[in-house]
């Protein structure tokens, strides 16, 4: 049976470790590869980049970070930011990226992801999706609507006809993040995760609003999500990725437990 | 000196890492003449068996495996590298190298575990019994855990073929091993130490399965 996975985000700007609260106010907490080493050391199944570099010609400084972690850690980690083409993509899975995810891209050119699955396979290409609550309305019937551009720009776009359309376009994994829910650490939006979860058939991870392991507990479970990505609970050292895969084991959820 | 098999399936880099992080010298390469020389092969690859196959035969490398498997040399296949060295795939239809008696099928798409539908592919960390005690599994934990991504699984048609078995709805193969040949469908070098555990017994093998 398939252990649920967990897996810590770090956000990198001009090679520095940064976590975005709600999107505004960043914190600098250090170098992304040695925060990598120690999250995989603890026992972290997956770890996920996003590159949230300003400026084009600062990205390379990213690719030395790719580089580097991938000669550190010996488990699957994608990497997310400003990655719009093929090239794009090649560069970072050639310097060592397991997945790339799209997110505003993919928003603007859909046909990204059919080129990315058809380049790399579908196991590469992760949607990412910025998802904001909205009353539903006819182009939105779903009520989840999706936001771009780090949360400030409505599309028009339903949630849940987009997840599906990228996962016919040949997306491999979706990760799903609420915009309400992020960085209150109130818990993960079960209603929308179980939503998406449950009509697509490629695997979806939980973003946003994790604050205890009982939001994992939650999500992996009423939310159907296959893995849980979390961020501040263990940057800042209120949780270990370890003491959180217990608390699931505990609570029935099958985790990776010996590494 | 290892060799890995550069036949234009995915990125093999992440081998190489894993190899260059354990101090085992290795070569990634599509000619046979360097990898004759190499004293053991590794066979990995990501992508589809269809185009896996036509690249092998583009470059004469399926004639080379089958002969390095059957000269005694220790090999050792991944993923889709393990799926090719059967007689068939389901996926594209493909005829494959025929090292491994049996064939390749693809995951059903009502796969359910609990009641629960499964998804395809099968992606993530999954457990795997070693069924039995072989110098590439030592030291690995009775019901270590590997990354998988993959789509199609490996149906020997001896079974006596399957070293490893894994459970995603159905249970399937996952580990086959006789003689000089291992083939894992999973990813060890993206596997943490129970697949790094894995490749630095396979560097340092030579080749018998027996105790």
């Amino acid at each position: 049976m398939l252990s649920k996975r967990i897996i810590p985000c770090l956000d990198v700007r001009d090679g520095r470790l940064t976590k975005g609260i709600k999107f505004k106010k960043n914190v600098d907490i250090g170098d992304p590869v040695e925060v990598a080493r120690e999250y995989y050391e603890q026992g972290a199944d997956e770890i996920v980049f996003y590159d949230i570099t300003a400026s084009a010609e600062r990205r390379t400084i990213m690719l030395e970070v790719v580089k580097r972690v991938a000669e550190t850690i010996f488990i699957p980690f994608s990497v997310g930011g400003g990655i719009g083409t093929v090239e794009g993509m090649r560069r970072v899975i050639l310097a060592g990226a397991e997945k790339v995810s799209v997110n505003t891209e993919a928003v603007k050119n859909p046909g990204i992801i059919a080129e990315g699955a058809k380049a790399f396979g579908s196991q590469c290409i992760v949607l990412g999706m910025d998802v904001k609550r909205v009353p539903a309305r006819e182009e939105i019937p779903s009520g989840y609507e999706m936001v771009i551009h780090g949360g400030r720009t409505f599309t028009g776009l339903d949630a849940l006809r987009w997840a599906k359309e990228a996962e016919r376009l040949g997306a491999g994994e979706i990760c799903l993040n609420s915009i309400d829910a992020d960085g209150t650490k109130d818990g993960y939006e079960l209603a929308l995760t179980a939503l998406i979860s449950s009509h697509v058939g490629i695997p979806v991870i939980a973003s946003g609003g994790a604050g205890k392991p009982e939001h994992l507990l939650d999500v992996l479970t009423r939310g159907k999500a296959d893995a849980a990505l979390i961020a501040s609970m263990v940057h800042y050292r209120t949780h270990t990725i370890a003491g959180i895969k217990n608390f699931l084991h505990d609570h029935g959820v099958q985790t990776r437990l010996r590494w | 000196m290892i060799g890995i098999v550069d036949y234009r399936a995915g990125n093999l880099t992440s081998v190489a890492r894993a190899l260059d992080h354990l101090h085992e010298p290795c070569i990634i390469t599509n000619d046979s003449k360097l990898l004759d020389d190499a004293s053991h092969i590794i066979f990995p690859g990501v992508g589809a068996a269809g185009q896996a196959m036509a690249n092998l035969r583009e470059g004469g490398l399926d004639v080379h495996l089958k002969r390095w498997v059957r000269e005694g040399k220790p090999v050792l296949g991944l993923c889709l590298g393990t799926q090719v060295i059967f007689e068939s795939s389901e996926e594209d239809d493909t005829s494959c190298l025929g090292i491994v008696p049996g064939e390749v099928k693809r995951f059903p798409a009502d796969l359910r575990e609990r009641g629960q539908r499964l998804k395809i592919p099968h992606m993530g960390w999954n457990r795997v019994s070693f069924r039995e005690r072989h110098p590439v599994f030592k030291g690995i934990p009775k019901n270590a855990e590997f990354y998988f991504v993959h789509s199609y699984y490996p149906v020997p048609a001896d079974e006596t073929w399957a070293a490893g078995w894994t459970d995603y709805g159905i249970r399937f193969c996952s580990v086959v091993a006789r003689e000089n040949l291992v083939a894992v469908q999973f990813h060890p070098e993206k596997s943490g130490r129970p697949g790094l555990t894995l490749l630095a017994n396979f560097c340092r093998w030579g080749g018998n399965d027996a105790q």
